[in-house]
C-alpha cells in the first residue's frame, strides 16, 4: 500500500536530525500560525502564490534561495565542526552514513536550491525592467518555473525526516550511485528533486532568453541592451542547451535504479564513465550559468557607483559570449585522473586556460571604470571590490589547476575545495549580495541598512579567507576532500581556523535577516522616492520604486547606452506630465494558479515515485495532466488596467517624488 | 543622491595578509610540496612556476583595484572625474593581450607536461620497473607483485631508486589511488584498467590514500607505502613468501565484502590470473542495503 514507506523510514534514533526537525516544525507551525491569525491567506494567495508578476515572483525567487542558503550552511557548519573535532583517532560526533548525507546535501542545495534561485531571482526581477518591457515573454510559465523549484526544495527537505538524502556526493557519480551500492531511497530523493526543479530551471532559461531577443523597448538594439542583460542572455542560453544533458542523464540513472537498465552500471555493457562525461557537460557550462549574471551585476554596480559608463562594452559584450561558447568545451578537466591519455588532458587543460583570457579581460574592463570615476563606497560597491581581489585569487588556482599534471596532485584535495568555494562565494554570492542590496530599493520602495549592510560584507569577506585559506593549505598537505576523519593531528589547528571561518559567514548571515528586520522598521527614514537612489544608468531606474503592475506607462524609446543616464542629462523636463501622452488601458496577465497546482502533483508524483507507492503516483500524474488541461480551457486571462487607474498612479508618484 | 563614503580599503588590505599565511606550507613536511619522486619533483616544480608567473599578474591587479578604487573616491577633490570616459583602444589593446599572452605560456607548459608526465609513460630509468597490480576493494587496498607471485593488503612496499609500474583497476566502485609525495593520482575504476608510473627516490615511508569518495568507510582507506632499499625489499618479498598465505579465489571472495581498514596482511602466493578476471569486470559485487548502511 504505501510501497517502501513505513514508520522505520523516520529516524527516531538519530537525535540531531530529530531536533532539527522538530525546531523546524515549530518555526514553520509559528509561521503558518501568524498568517492564519492575522489573515494573510487571501492577500499571499492573491499577490503572491498566483502572482505572474515578474518582479513578484523575482522576489519569491530570492526568499526560497534565502530559506535553503540557512539549511545548506547548516549542512556546512555541521561539516566544519565535524572536521575541526574528528583528527587522529576521534571519530567526531557524526557517523559516515550521515556525514556522506551531509556533504551530498550541502554540495546539491547550495547549488540548485540557493545559487541558482538567487540568480533566476535576481535575473527574473531586474531583466524585464532593464529592458523596458512590462513582462517576460510568458509570464505564466514563469510561475510554473518557479513552483516547480519549489516543489524540488520541498522533496529535498523532506528527504530530512523521512527516509535519507544521498551518500554519494553532490554528483552521484554511478556506479556508487546504482541501486547496487546506494540501495536506499537517499539518491532517489536526489533524481527526483532535481528532475523537478532541473524542469523548472529550463523552462524558465527558454523564457528570459526569449524576453531578451523577443521583447525589448523601442529602440533598444541588442548594441544597447544593459550589461547584465547581455549576461542574463549568456546565462539562459546555456540553461536551455545545458539542461536537457542534464535530465536525460538522470533519467538515464533513473532507469537505471527503476527498471533495471544498464547504462550506468558495471555489468552488463554498462559504462559509468559515460554519466561522468555528460553530467560535467552540464556541469561546467552550469558554474558559468551562475557566474556570468554575477559578472553582470558587478557591471551594473561598478558603472553606477563609478558614476561613470561601463569601460569597454563592446569587449565586456565578446568576453561574456566567448566564455558562453567555450563552456561547453572544457568538461574534462573535472577528471583529468580517469586516464584520457596525453592529447586529450592537454587539449582540454588549454581550452580551460583560454576561458581565463575573456575572465581576465572582464576584470580589467572592471579596473578602468573605477579609473576616472567618482566612486562612491555603498554596500553593493563593498561587494564589487571585495569580488574582484577575491575573485582573482580563484582565477589563479582554477589556471593552475587546468594544467592536468597539477591536477594529477590537486584533484578532489581541499585545495580544489577551497578553488570553487574561492570562485562560488567569491564569485556568485558576493555578486548576489551586491545584487541584493543594489536592487532592494527597487523591489521594495525603501533602502536596506547601509551600517548593516557593511557589517554583512565584513563577515562574508573575513570568514571566506579564514574559512578557506587553510583549505588550500591542507589540501596540498594531501587532505581529500569528503574524509570524515582524518589521521593527521597536526591538520587540526588549520581545521578549527576553518570553522572559525565559517562561524564568522554564519554571523554574516544572522545579520542578514537583522538587516531585513531593521530596515523594514525603519523604512520611513529610507523611503526611495525618486526610483533612483543610486543614481542610476539604466531603465529599472526610470520607474518608481516599487513599480507598477505595468511596469512602464510609457513604453521608453531607446536611443542610446545606459538609457535612463541619458535622459537624466537632457534638459530637465517639467515636473508635470505632457498632456498629449494620453494613457490607454493596459493589458496585463491575470494571475492563476495553475503554477502552485501543477507545482503541488509534481511533488505528490515525486514522493510517490521515490518511495515506489504506484496509486499515488497516478494521482499525482493525473494530476498534473488535470491541471494542465483545465488551464487550455481558460480563455479569459488577461485583465485591463483602467486608464484613470493608471493616471491615478502616476499622479500619487509624482506628487511623492516631489 | 550620493551615499555616504568612508574608508573600507584599510581593512581590505589587512584582511589580504591573511593570503601569505599559506606561506607557512612551504615548511611542511608532507603531501605534495614535499615530493620524493620525480613525478612529485616535476609537479611541485610546475604548481610553483604556474603560480609565480600568474602572481605577477594577479598581485598588481589587487593592488590596482584597491589604488583606483580609493584614488577616485568620491571625497577626493584632486582625483579627476571623467565622467564619459569609456573606450580606448590602446588600452583594449593592453587588457587581451596580458591575458591572452599569459595563457599563451602556461598552455604551453600544460601541453609539453602533459605529454612528459602521462601516468602511463615509462620512467626512464636503467633498471626495468617493479610490476605492482593495484585493486580497490571496498574499503581496502589489494596489491599484487605478479614477478614475484606475492600479494599485500593495504601496505605497499616497494624498492626505492626504482621505478614501479602500477596496473589499477577497482572491484565495485570507483576510488583514485593517491600517493602524495610521489605525485600524480590515478582513479581505479570497475572493468577497467588505468597504469601509472611513480618512483621514490628516497627510502622512507609515505601515505598513500584514497582521493575519490566511495562510500561509508572512505576515510579509512589509506595504506603505508614503504619504499626501502633494494636488499631490504628482497628480504620484504622472502618474509612475505614464508609467512605463507594464500591469495585464491576463494580468500579474494571473502575480501570482496565492504570492510573497514584492517591490519596490514601479505600472501605467499597470489592467484595470477586475479587481476585480469577483476579488470575484466566478471566479478562486480552488489552491496547489500545492511552492508551499505
Amino acid at each position: 500500500m504505501l510501497g517502501r514507506l513505513s514508520l522505520a523510514a523516520i529516524p527516531f534514533d538519530q537525535p540531531i536530525v530529530m531536533i532539527t526537525v522538530g525546531t523546524i516544525g515549530v518555526v514553520l507551525f509559528a509561521v503558518l500560525a501568524l498568517v492564519t491569525v492575522k489573515g494573510w491567506w487571501p492577500y499571499l494567495w492573491r499577490e503572491w502564490i498566483t502572482s505572474v508578476d515578474h518582479k513578484r515572483i523575482g522576489v519569491m525567487y530570492m526568499i526560497v534561495a534565502l530559506v535553503m542558503l540557512v539549511r545548506g550552511f547548516a549542512d556546512a557548519i555541521m561539516m566544519r565542526t565535524q572536521l575541526a573535532l574528528a583528527a587522529g583517532h576521534a571519530q567526531g560526533y557524526l557517523p559516515p552514513e550521515h556525514y556522506d548525507q551531509i556533504f551530498s546535501a550541502h554540495g546539491t542545495i547550495m547549488i540548485f536550491f540557493v545559487a541558482m534561485p538567487f540568480v533566476i531571482g535576481l535575473m527574473n526581477f531586474a531583466v524585464p525592467l532593464q529592458l523596458g518591457v512590462r513582462d517576460v515573454a510568458f509570464p505564466v510559465l514563469n510561475s510554473v518555473s518557479f513552483w516547480l523549484t519549489a516543489a524540488g526544495v520541498l522533496l529535498v527537505n523532506l528527504s530530512l525526516f523521512v527516509g535519507e538524502f544521498a551518500r554519494t556526493g553532490w554528483l552521484a557519480y554511478p556506479p556508487l550511485s546504482e541501486l547496487a551500492y546506494s540501495p536506499g531511497v537517499g539518491v532517489d530523493y536526489y533524481l527526483w528533486s532535481l528532475q523537478i526543479s532541473g524542469l523548472g530551471t529550463l523552462l524558465s532559461g527558454i523564457n528570459l532568453t526569449t524576453t531578451i531577443l523577443k521583447l525589448r523597448a523601442p529602440g533598444m538594439g541588442y548594441s544597447r541592451m544593459p550589461v547584465f542583460c547581455w549576461t542574463a542572455l549568456a546565462s539562459n542560453l546555456l540553461i536551455v542547451a545545458a539542461f536537457p544533458v542534464l535530465t536525460a542523464t538522470f533519467a538515464m540513472l533513473l532507469l537505471d535504479r527503476y527498471c533495471d537498465f544498464h547504462f550506468f552500471t558495471n555489468d552488463l555493457g554498462g559504462n559509468p564513465m559515460m554519466y561522468i562525461n555528460l553530467i560535467w557537460i552540464w556541469g561546467h557550462p552550469e558554474v558559468y550559468i551562475l557566474i556570468l549574471p554575477a559578472f553582470g551585476v558587478f557591471s551594473e554596480v561598478v558603472a553606477t557607483f563609478s558614476g561613470k559608463p561601463l569601460f569597454g562594452y563592446r569587449s565586456m559584450v565578446l568576453a561574456t559570449m566567448a566564455i558562453c561558447v567555450l563552456s561547453f568545451m572544457v568538461w574534462l578537466h573535472h577528471f583529468f585522473t580517469m586516464g584520457a591519455g596525453a592529447d586529450v588532458n592537454a587539449f582540454f587543460g588549454v581550452m580551460t586556460m583560454i576561458i581565463a583570457v575573456p575572465t581576465g579581460v572582464k576584470v580589467f574592463n572592471w579596473l578602468f571604470t573605477l579609473y576616472g570615476g567618482r566612486v562612491r563606497f555603498s554596500v553593493p560597491m563593498y561587494w564589487t571590490i571585495g569580488f574582484i581581489v577575491t575573485f582573482v585569487i580563484g582565477g589563479m588556482t582554477g589556471v593552475l589547476m587546468a594544467i592536468p599534471p597539477a591536477d594529477f596532485v590537486l584533484h578532489n584535495s581541499l585545495f580544489l575545495i577551497a578553488h570553487f568555494h574561492n570562485t562560488a562565494i567569491g564569485g556568485v554570492v558576493f555578486g548576489v549580495m551586491a545584487g541584493y542590496s543594489y536592487w532592494f530599493p527597487k523591489a521594495f520602495g525603501f533602502k536596506l541598512n547601509e551600517r548593516i549592510g557593511k557589517a554583512i560584507f565584513w563577515c562574508w569577506f573575513i570568514g571566506f579567507y579564514l574559512a578557506f585559506m587553510p583549505l588550500y593549505a591542507l589540501g596540498l598537505m594531501g587532505a581529500t576532500r569528503r574524509m570524515q576523519h582524518y589521521p593527521d593531528l597536526h591538520w587540526q589547528p588549520l581545521m578549527l581556523v576553518a570553522l572559525a571561518g565559517a562561524v564568522c559567514i554564519f554571523l554574516g548571515i544572522i545579520l542578514t535577516g537583522v538587516q531585513l528586520a531593521v530596515s523594514i522598521r525603519a523604512r520611513a527614514r529610507n523611503l526611495d522616492l525618486t526610483g533612483d537612489p543610486w543614481d542610476g544608468r539604466t531603465l529599472e531606474w526610470s520607474t518608481p520604486s516599487p513599480p507598477p503592475a505595468w511596469n512602464f506607462t510609457h513604453l521608453p524609446h531607446v536611443e542610446r547606452r545606459d538609457a535612463h543616464w541619458v535622459a537624466k542629462q537632457a534638459p530637465k523636463p517639467s515636473i508635470t506630465p505632457k498632456p498629449d501622452r494620453a494613457v490607454g488601458p493596459i493589458h496585463v496577465p491575470r494571475n492563476t494558479p495553475i503554477g502552485v497546482f501543477v507545482a503541488f502533483f509534481t511533488a505528490i508524483l515525486g514522493f510517490a515515485l521515490i518511495w515506489r507507492i504506484d496509486w499515488l503516483a497516478v494521482i499525482g500524474l493525473v494530476g498534473v495532466l488535470a491541471v494542465g488541461l483545465w488551464h487550455v480551457w481558460q480563455t479569459d486571462r488577461e485583465m485591463v488596467i483602467a486608464p484613470d487607474e493608471v493616471t491615478e498612479f502616476e499622479r500619487r508618484n509624482v506628487k511623492e517624488a516631489a | 543622491m550620493s551615499a555616504p563614503h568612508d574608508t573600507p580599503m584599510y581593512s581590505l588590505r589587512k584582511s589580504l595578509l591573511l593570503v601569505p599565511a599559506c606561506g607557512m606550507l612551504a615548511s611542511c613536511k608532507e603531501g605534495v610540496l614535499d615530493p620524493r619522486g620525480p613525478i612529485g619533483h616535476a609537479e611541485r616544480l610546475i604548481l610553483s612556476d604556474a603560480t609565480t608567473i600568474m602572481l605577477a599578474v594577479v598581485v598588481p591587479v589587487i593592488v590596482l583595484t584597491l589604488a583606483f578604487a580609493w584614488w577616485f573616491r568620491a571625497g577626493n577633490r584632486r582625483a579627476r572625474y571623467r565622467p564619459d570616459w569609456e573606450y580606448s583602444g590602446r588600452i583594449e589593446v593592453i587588457i587581451w593581450s596580458i591575458p591572452a599572452l599569459l595563457i599563451l605560456f602556461l598552455g604551453g607548459m600544460a601541453w609539453i607536461s602533459s605529454h612528459e608526465l602521462d601516468p602511463p609513460k615509462p620512467l626512464a630509468a636503467r633498471e626495468a620497473p617493479v610490476e605492482v597490480e593495484v585493486i580497490a576493494l571496498d574499503w581496502r587496498w589489494l596489491f599484487i607483485y605478479p614477478e614475484y607471485g606475492i600479494a599485500s593488503l593495504n601496505q605497499l612496499t616497494v624498492p626505492s631508486g626504482r621505478p614501479i609500474h602500477f596496473k589499477l583497476t577497482a572491484t565495485s566502485v570507483m576510488n583514485s589511488f593517491f600517493i602524495p609525495q610521489l605525485g600524480s593520482q590515478i582513479y581505479t575504476m570497475p572493468g577497467m584498467t588505468t597504469q601509472l608510473n611513480l618512483q621514490a627516490d628516497e627510502v622512507g615511508t609515505y601515505q598513500g590514500l584514497s582521493a575519490q569518495f566511495s562510500g561509508d568507510g572512505f576515510a579509512d582507506m589509506r595504506f603505508e607505502v614503504a619504499a626501502k632499499a633494494p636488499q631490504e625489499f628482497q628480504q620484504w618479498i622472502a618474509q612475505a613468501r614464508a609467512r605463507g598465505g594464500t591469495l585464491s579465489r576463494a580468500t579474494f571472495a571473502q575480501l570482496l565484502k565492504p570492510a573497514h581498514a584492517g591490519e596490514p596482511l601479505t600472501f605467499a602466493q597470489a592467484d595470477p590470473e586475479l587481476f585480469a578476471m577483476v579488470s575484466s569486470g566478471r566479478n562486480a559485487t552488489r552491496w547489500s542495503p545492511e552492508e551499505a548502511r
